[in-house]
């Protein structure tokens, strides 16, 4: 709704927002700053933590102590994996949901996404023993899988609100001129569903990032993710502040950087229906 | 193949042959702590004697405990070792979790392990775990502080003197804390100076029929006095303060006494790290003369989970992490107050480490706890600052958060002690007691 | 347009995602309800016998069941409400037009990329840390006493962290959502003398709700299941122990896996009832 305004209305709404931006943003900014500090002068009053000198001693520590590429590409692997093991078994049910629905598609629709409600710590037992006879335990396999069923839902759902968008008219039309089902997913469907794709997949990227249960408690040396990388940064003793920051900074920055490129994609697609 | 890659193959067999075993790669599971972390620094050394790499897997004490049990007790065999304390060893050998070290090497001399520490880490007569250090509790002050207010801190203080004391130290605008205190819920937080407190007020866990004893004057003397202590003398937000936080606080210079483990006598005293590290002196924990002393025995150990398939390697890796060698190479390196201690008679005897101003305050801490006989009444449970059956860590970190809501206010000392007296009833209930 | 031929092909093409979850669903399901009415101490031998609904009468007699579930509900409901609000604020805002608006937006949805684990982290040590912490500097400059968050206000503190994760997910919907508003419709009623206030109660809220019934329902799903910000934070204590908290400290730090197994069925129950609840009062609005 981008209407004619005055340019003190537009300073002022400048104002505010930048504000407002700022004020939220703030704490990763802070973060960024103190890990470019010494552990002396992180635990400083903010001023003098400005004064102090920049080094990049704390990430030096981080990386001589920890493999951090290990974590980080455990990282990418379980979360983009989880993701396209998950579409590949959402777009069919979704477009089924989307093109040919029937009474219970709404009801199948809110089952899927009640098996989100299943409280994680209580069910870590029986996981944890399926794991074991599985050979699951620490394989960056049986982490995707997980990543996957926990947003295999939200994957749903988001695909099939994309899908109910595009008129089935050219659907019909696509057919009447003797498109076989594969080539009305492939050459019709498809690239109108991109973009709502593409945000299901930053979406899901997201959240499998950063899902701290189960990658925590299903790995040890092998497929530890960044959640686990962090695990040996909290409280440990004395002063821990700039290597506990460069840590943080080291396990968000990687998403932080791949939201910040696609957040117009984002903006458009996160809709989830909700806009006719 | 060129000549000289083949001779380096043999050269490799060879080494290989000379250990005795194949070359493993072994998975260690420890806690974040600093003198676990230097050891990660010296796994080189580990490698180059043995021929074994190491997997380490660092995690805060929180997240550590909560995956190695599950891992334990679920047999899901992801480490070969473990890290764990004085109470999950005995627990746990006497389910068979763990593999008994009773055939150690000579070399290795396990005789040479403080009594006390062999003692917590066995289960009948038998070790099952290897003490990488071990710890007691004690007075860490501030003698410049002490001397400002005209005071001189025995040897033996007692708990009126250290109220005194504590009083005469504080000067709040200066954010100077007469004494810092653990407060945060946990029954290795909070619970553990507690319950070791609650010793030298002749309190207890439980009587002999392991009745819950939180509705016993003793307690309620204990908590009371503890919080009209922080209350007047304590830092502000005391209630969220362990280990660490408080250690932190005390580098900065912001506590003139504090009551925790002497492990972080090597923190508090090095120039490195702390601001206030040329005035800090030591004293016994204190009591109330009723002849016990609270202060705790805790060891951080190295156990083998049963069923591993290195089991080999993992022995060697505990004689190499917990010998007389190890400290050896960590004081050459970094100073004798920086080797991990409470663990060897042998350090205790070495002259250049008598020198370390610690070092007998911490021997004599460590000797004066008394797991089998803690406080002054009998007990049915043995355990200075912990009770050694299962049901101990749940119970005690709930009661815990019942006197750390105390400590910050939200509810006066008879209302936590009696809720603590009816959860750890209904819990030993539970528990089939 | 659905035939028979393409409603069996539609019910294969459903089969994987919907089998894929009834297992997800049903094991872990059937394992908690088969431990749920087990003694099932792992530290004392693992499985006891069958000791009937004893673990479900033991979990509500607990002093801190009803508590916990009273404390879920109101982090739940505070998160919510702060970030609708909140979020319903934003979208409006940053819908305007004005200079840096990508910047903005990127500034305002970064806290939604930091994993919880770090998020509490930063906001327990960095800047609620009554000695250390960034407020506690602040105060101290001031001339005024550090406030104990964690501890005097431990339940609002941890609102407070888990609405700066979820208010750029309520923004982000929100403002796809304003964004396709008929800005022709708001220019006609502002030409007709409606001030703000209706317009945003009769023009603006009604074409938001459905966004709104989204973020409530998605949000939902996860607050409940809120554990790593408690297990950094206060690990339960000061009366931030939410359901989801007491199962974890029956089963891991109590090692009785029978009663929170018990405790895991009541927590689905809670989440259905809350669920059911939902679709009743905003349901409506989602004709999926």
């Amino acid at each position: 709704m981008a209407r004619a305004i005055t340019p003190r209305r537009k300073a002022l709404n400048t104002a505010i927002a930048w504000a407002i931006g700022l004020v939220i943003f703030f704490p990763i900014l802070w973060v960024f700053v103190l890990s470019l500090k010494t552990e002396g002068s992180a635990i400083l009053p903010p001023l003098d933590v400005l004064r102090a000198p920049w080094t990049f001693e704390s990430y030096g520590l981080v990386q001589e102590r920890s493999n951090y590429f290990r974590h980080f590409s455990n990282s990418v692997i379980i979360a983009v994996g989880s993701t396209f093991l998950g579409l590949l078994v959402a777009v069919p049910a979704a477009w089924a949901m989307a093109f040919v629905p029937s009474k219970r598609t709404k009801n199948i629709l809110l089952w899927m996404l009640s098996t989100k409600m299943l409280p994680a710590v209580g069910v870590l037992y029986p996981i944890y023993l399926l794991f074991i006879r599985m050979g699951l335990l620490d394989s960056r396999l049986g982490l995707t899988i997980v990543l996957m069923l926990i947003n295999l839902p939200i994957i749903v759902w988001m695909l099939y609100t994309y899908f109910r968008e595009i008129p089935g008219e050219i659907l019909e039309a696509a057919r009447m001129d003797g498109a076989s089902l594969r080539e009305e997913v492939l050459y019709v469907l498809t690239p109108m569903a991109i973009p709502g794709m593409a945000s299901t997949v930053l979406l899901n990227i997201i959240l499998a990032w950063n899902e701290a249960f189960w990658t925590l408690n299903l790995t040890a040396a092998q497929a530890a993710p960044l959640t686990a990388f962090i695990a040996s940064y909290s409280s440990p003793e004395g002063l821990f502040y700039a290597k506990l920051s460069a840590a943080s900074v080291m396990a968000i920055a990687p998403i932080l950087i791949m939201g910040w490129f696609s957040q117009k994609q984002l903006v458009r697609g996160l809709t989830f229906g909700a806009v006719k | 193949m060129t000549m000289y890659s083949r001779a380096l193959m043999g050269a490799c067999a060879a080494a290989a042959l000379a250990t005795g075993a194949s070359a493993e790669t072994i998975t260690v599971a420890t806690v974040n702590n600093g003198d676990m972390i230097r050891m990660q620094g010296y796994t080189d050394d580990f490698t180059e004697k043995t021929g074994h790499e190491v997997e380490w897997v660092t995690l805060e004490e929180n997240v550590l405990r909560q995956r190695v049990t599950t891992d334990i007790s679920t047999k899901g065999g992801q480490f070969d070792i473990m890290t764990i304390g004085m109470y999950e060893t005995p627990i746990w050998g006497a389910n068979d979790w763990l593999v008994p070290l009773d055939d150690l090497s000579d070399d290795y001399d396990v005789d040479d392990i403080l009594p006390a520490m062999r003692g917590g880490l066995s289960h009948d007569g038998t070790l099952y775990a290897a003490p990488f250090y071990g710890e007691s509790s004690m007075i860490m002050y501030r003698t410049d502080l002490m001397e400002a207010a005209g005071l001189e801190m025995p040897d033996a203080p007692t708990w009126e003197f250290v109220r005194d004391a504590a009083i005469a130290m504080t000067d709040k605008d200066e954010e100077i804390y007469g004494i810092c205190l653990r407060g945060k819920a946990g029954w290795g937080e909070n619970m553990a100076f507690l319950t070791a407190t609650s010793n030298a007020f002749g309190a207890r866990w439980f009587d002999e029929n392991w009745q819950a004893q939180f509705d016993s004057p003793e307690w309620k003397e204990t908590l009371t006095f503890y919080l009209d202590l922080m209350e007047q003398a304590g830092p502000p937000g005391a209630s969220g303060n362990g280990f660490n936080e408080n250690l932190s606080l005390f580098q900065q210079g912001k506590c003139g006494m504090w009551i925790d483990a002497t492990v972080a006598a090597s923190f508090v005293t090095n120039p490195e790290e702390s601001s206030v590290a040329d005035e800090v002196g030591f004293a016994l924990a204190p009591d109330t003369g009723l002849g016990k002393r609270g202060n705790w025995l805790w060891a951080w150990a190295l156990a083998i989970p049963a069923g591993t398939q290195k089991e080999d390697a993992a022995k060697e890796f505990i004689e190499w992490a917990t010998s007389k060698e190890y400290i050896e190479l960590v004081a050459a390196n970094e100073g004798w107050a920086n080797v991990p201690p409470g663990a060897r008679t042998s350090l205790y005897e070495n002259p250049e480490y008598q020198e370390v101003p610690f070092a007998k305050m911490t021997l004599d801490s460590i000797n004066s706890a008394d797991p089998l006989n803690p406080t002054v009444e009998p007990v049915p449970y043995v355990g200075v600052q912990f009770v050694a059956i299962p049901e101990f860590a749940g119970i005690a970190t709930e009661v815990g958060q019942e006197f750390s809501a105390a400590l910050a206010g939200q509810q006066t000392a008879d209302e936590a002690l009696a809720k603590a007296q009816a959860l750890t009833t209904d819990a030993m209930e539970a528990a089939g007691y | 347009m659905a035939t028979q031929h393409s409603r069996s092909a539609a019910r294969l093409m459903m089969a994987p995602a919907v089998t894929l979850l009834l297992g997800w669903m049903l094991v872990p399901l059937t394992m908690t309800l088969y431990f749920s009415f087990k003694q099932y101490l792992p530290m004392r031998g693992g499985d006891l016998g069958w000791v009937g609904f004893d673990n479900y009468v033991r979990f509500v007699s607990s002093s801190a069941f009803w508590p916990s579930v009273q404390a879920t509900l109101v982090l739940v409901g505070g998160v919510l409400v702060i970030t609708v609000v909140l979020g319903v604020a934003l979208a409006l805002l940053l819908d305007q037009p004005m200079w840096g608006q990508g910047v903005v937006r990127v500034l305002v949805i970064a806290p939604f990329f930091v994993m919880p684990t770090v998020s509490a982290l930063l906001w327990k040590n960095m800047f609620l840390d009554p000695v250390n912490g960034f407020f506690a500097h602040i105060l101290k400059a001031v001339g005024l006493a550090p406030i104990e968050f964690l501890s005097q206000y431990s339940l609002v503190s941890i609102i407070l962290i888990v609405s700066w994760q979820w208010l750029p997910f309520a923004t982000l919907i929100l403002l796809t959502a304003t964004q396709s508003l008929d800005s022709e419709q708001l220019e006609a009623a502002e030409m007709d003398g409606a001030r703000w206030p209706s317009r945003f109660i009769f023009i603006i809220l009604p074409h938001l709700s459905r966004a709104i019934t989204v973020v409530i329902l998605i949000q939902t799903i996860f607050l409940l299941g809120i554990f790593a910000e408690i297990f950094v934070t206060t690990q339960g204590s000061f009366g931030t122990r939410t359901l989801t908290y007491l199962i974890f400290q029956r089963v891991l730090e109590s090692q009785n896996v029978g009663l929170g197994s018990a405790g895991g069925v009541y927590a689905i129950i809670l989440a259905n009832i809350v669920a059911i609840f939902l679709m009743r009062v905003v349901g409506k609005n989602l004709d999926a």
